[in-house]
Formats: structure tokens, C-alpha cells, sequence
């Protein structure tokens, strides 16, 4: 799942949940993910 | 001053042993201590005053008719309240935990309670040891000592405040990011994280599973050492003596000391300063994927959190404080393939550590980015950007959360504004003795601390 489409799902849950306060901490976690993504040790298929 | 204000552990034991005091006297000066000042600092959630008068008294009695039970015989001690203490709730610091009561002691404390420790009580925490300040806890924030409107740092900020409150004469705590070495260094104390799993932490409420420590906050070295030897179970041990002079320390300089508070920095430096004039060498080294620490860190300690708590988070959501509850709620949308990535970057970073202690006896750094921050603060200046207090004050310690390497605080100054400031080494892991000898010395030239 690309990260945009992961925050898409999640900020529609939360909506749902009544929990709109996480969203920019759900935010903050997308940027961390896409370093975390982005870093050099991560394995990749087509390599 | 009570004398639990300004002894050592080893001092007391010293006085013991010399007929100058005794361990009721000494309880009931730190039970004093905490009836003057709780109200104030909040560091006690329960206080065990008569269990701990009844123990010291029969500490007392055994002395005299030559029964040592060990070498924490009659000593106060407090406890983070996470810890299981037989017929004593254990709070976490969260209505969460409401009606519960330990039916067993945690194996740490039987230790304590095995080498004669007296126990004085439950200290308070960061809700559930989740965060740096001890701002969200069900029983109200601890306070520093030095200065009641600033954080004692945390998550174990009361046992640091029992300790330079002369409330207790050491503090078992617990550290999943930093929470040992981050209120031991705000409140200029020595906190020992040990090797992961030298202390074994069954009868502790878990944070991360992966990341949990438990060890010392203290006056010394020396008290580190006792209480550590004590905490795994073995005899007290006779570290080889070191001096200054020839150590080999390597300064984690990219990253690690790019985000100072000025004051730090220049104690920190001056620290160093002294440690060259006494003749320890130091050279450079890197952690050369240090930008991605935060990252793996956040993915897997939230992950953990939140499996521990989901059900919990599902049944009594609102008896959570709020900041925690969206912490460990943001903790159930990491994906798994991001959680299995972050476990990989946790081993690319554990190696990166052994290759930076190749060659050095310890590495050096300093413990807390900023001074204790102000109660309430979210951000916090540093050079010309604000930035926030939760990260900064995780960002030197929580990379040997991480890889499991023993990790270390000792007292090296203080900023302008008097605010203690700490010193960080960091050794081998299971060379946790090695380390303490390190610590020892180091000890005498890094400068003074706010607590003696």
C-alpha cells in the first residue's frame, strides 16, 4: 500500500471513530514512514 | 538537610556498620522527607510508610544480633509504579489500572527485598512510561526538585525526584526510550540502563517488549553498581579499577550533536575539557544511519505499545489521559511491512554501534538535548527553531533502546540557570561491569551534579 493511500484509509477511520485529533499525529507518522521506506537497507523485490 | 538529601547508599551503609544511624532512623527521615514535599513534587503515588518502618525495624533487629541480610540491608528505596509490589496496587500512573493489586513481588524487587532493602513506595511516572516529562499521569504531573515549574524529565520522573528529594536513597525505573536516563540526567542523578535483559522485567507493566529495561537512578557510580549487582541476582562484584587517564572514548558527534541547548553543549564540552586534562583520549565516531533513528524507533515502539493496550484501548478508551490514548492509537495503523522494516533498520543500527565501539572503551555523548523543560511546554527553543520536547528529549537516548547496549548518565555541570546537566556512556553488550568501571573513572572529573 503507498503511503498516500495508507493516510487516505486511516484519516477516513479516525473520522469514523471519532477520533479527528489523531489525524495530524497520523501525519507525522506518514513522514516517518516514508523515511523509513526510503532508507538504503530496505530489501526490494525488483532488485 | 536530611542526611537522605545528601548520602550516598554506600554512605549509609558505611554509617550503619558505624552505629551512627539506623535503618528506622533513616526510613523515617526519608518518610519525613516525602510527608514535607509530596504535596509540592507528586513523585509518591502509594506510600508503604508502615511496611517500611515495620522492615526497617526488623533490619535493625537482625543487625544487632548479626544477621546481614545483604548489601541493601536497611537502605530506603523507592519504586516506579510499574513495578509489581505484593499487596500494593500498581497503578502505571492510569485509571486504566484501576482496582488492581499485585499478588507477587516483580523478581527485582524480591532481589531488593532479598538483600535487605527497605521499600518506601510507588513512585509516579508519564502515564503507562509513555513519554518524556511525567506531564500525563491519572495522579498529576511530578515535579523537579531544583525547581517545581519545570518536568523532573521522565517517565520515571518520581523515582528521580524521590531521589534528589532525599525521599529514598536510590530508585528502581524503567527505560523503553530514555525514561532512566532522562529524568536522571534533568535532575542530575547517575541512571544505569543495563545490557536488554540484565535485569529481567516479568511483574513490569510492558511498554515496548522489545525495548524494556529496568535499572538504577542514583547519587554514585558506586550505588549504580551495588543496586545493578544487586537487580541480577548476583554477588556484589569488584570491578577492576580504571583510571582516566589512558581511556579511550569515542564522541558521537553527527547528529547526537547537532540539536543542543547552548547550556549543554558548553557543559558538556567543558566536561570534556576535563576529561582530556585528567587524560582520557577521544576521537570521533558516527553512527552513519543516525537520521533514521526516530523513524525505526517510532514504528516499533508504537507498534508494541499499541498490541499491548488494544483491548484495553477498545473497553475503557476514556480512562487513558488523552495524549497517551492518540499515541497508542496511532500505534494500530502501522502497517506490518513498515514494523518489519523498522525491525531490519534495528539491526543495520545495532551493527553500526558495535563498528563505533570498535577500538574505544565507551562511547561518550551527551544524556538530554535541552535542560528540564518548563511543566506544559510543547516546544522548545534551540538555536533560531522551536522544536518539539517529546523528540528532543528521546533523541540521545533512545538509539540503545534500540540495540540493547548498556547506556549510562552521569552528572557533568549545569547550564547558566543552575539546571543539572548529564554525560553519556555507552559500552558492549553483557559488558555492563566493564561499562561501570568506565563510569567510576569518569566519575570524579566530569563535574559536579545538582544533587550533592
Amino acid at each position: 500500500m503507498t503511503i498516500a493511500a495508507w493516510l487516505e484509509h486511516a484519516k477516513q477511520d479516525v473520522e469514523r471513530r471519532g477520533l479527528p485529533a489523531l489525524r495530524p499525529l497520523l501525519e507525522a507518522l506518514a513522514r516517518a514512514t516514508s523515511a523509513l521506506r526510503a532508507a538504503d537497507w530496505n530489501g526490494n523485490a525488483r532488485v | 538537610m536530611p542526611e537522605s538529601e545528601r548520602r550516598t547508599i554506600r554512605e549509609l551503609v558505611r554509617a550503619f556498620a558505624a552505629r551512627e544511624t539506623t535503618a528506622e532512623r533513616a526510613t523515617e527521615e526519608c518518610l519525613q522527607a516525602i510527608a514535607a514535599q509530596n504535596a509540592t513534587l507528586n513523585a509518591f503515588i502509594t506510600v508503604t510508610a508502615d511496611e517500611a518502618l515495620a522492615d526497617a525495624r526488623r533490619a535493625d533487629a537482625d543487625a544487632a544480633a548479626g544477621r546481614h541480610r545483604g548489601p541493601l540491608h536497611g537502605v530506603p528505596i523507592s519504586l516506579k509504579d510499574l513495578i509489581d509490589m505484593r499487596g500494593v496496587p500498581t497503578t502505571a500512573a492510569s485509571r486504566v489500572r484501576d482496582g488492581h493489586m499485585a499478588t507477587a513481588d516483580a523478581p527485582a524487587v524480591a532481589r531488593l527485598r532479598t538483600a535487605g532493602a527497605v521499600i518506601v513506595g510507588k513512585t509516579n511516572l508519564h502515564e503507562f512510561a509513555f513519554g518524556t516529562t511525567n506531564e500525563d499521569s491519572a495522579f498529576g504531573p511530578a515535579r523537579h526538585p531544583l525547581d517545581p515549574t519545570r518536568s523532573p524529565g521522565g517517565s520515571s520522573g518520581g523515582s528521580a525526584a524521590s531521589v534528589i528529594a532525599g525521599m529514598a536513597y536510590g530508585s528502581i525505573g524503567s527505560d523503553t526510550g530514555g525514561s532512566i536516563r532522562i529524568p536522571s540526567a534533568a535532575c542530575g542523578l547517575v541512571g544505569f540502563k543495563p545490557t536488554l535483559g540484565a535485569v529481567p522485567t516479568e511483574g513490569v507493566v510492558p511498554l515496548s517488549a522489545t525495548m524494556d529495561h529496568l535499572g538504577p537512578i542514583c547519587r554514585s557510580v558506586d550505588d549504580a553498581q551495588l543496586l545493578f549487582d544487586v537487580l541480577r541476582g548476583d554477588l556484589p562484584s569488584t570491578p577492576a579499577p580504571r583510571e582516566a587517564r589512558g581511556l579511550r572514548l569515542g564522541l558521537l558527534r553527527p547528529y547526537f550533536m547537532a540539536l543542543l541547548d547552548d547550556g549543554v553543549a558548553a557543559a558538556f564540552d567543558q566536561a570534556c575539557a576535563r576529561l582530556r586534562r585528567a587524560g582520557a583520549e577521544m576521537a570521533d565516531v558516527s553512527i552513519p544511519h543516525a537520521g533514521d533513528i526516530a523513524a525505526i524507533y517510532l514504528h516499533i515502539s508504537l507498534s508494541e505499545a499499541a498490541a499491548y493496550h488494544a483491548a484495553t484501548l477498545e473497553r475503557l478508551p476514556e480512562a487513558y489521559t488523552p495524549n497517551v490514548r492518540l499515541r497508542l492509537e496511532m500505534g494500530r495503523y502501522i502497517l506490518a511491512e513498515d514494523y518489519v522494516r523498522a525491525l531490519r533498520g534495528r539491526d543495520v543500527l545495532r551493527a553500526e554501534v558495535d563498528r563505533a565501539l570498535a577500538g574505544v572503551d565507551a562511547l561518550l555523548l551527551p544524556s538530554l538535548a535541552i535542560p528540564a523543560p518548563k511543566i506544559g511546554a510543547e516546544t522548545v527553543r534551540i538555536g533560531s527553531t522551536d522544536e518539539p520536547v517529546r523528540a528532543v528529549m528521546l533523541r540521545l537516548t533512545q538509539l540503545f533502546n534500540l540495540t540493547g547496549h548498556p547506556a549510562m548518565t552521569m552528572p557533568c555541570g549545569t547550564t547558566p540557570d543552575r539546571l543539572p546537566v548529564g554525560a553519556q556512556i555507552v559500552g558492549r553488550p553483557g559488558a555492563d561491569a566493564a561499562l561501570l568501571s568506565v563510569a567510576r573513572a569518569l566519575e570524579s572529573h566530569l563535574g559536579p551534579g545538582a544533587s550533592r
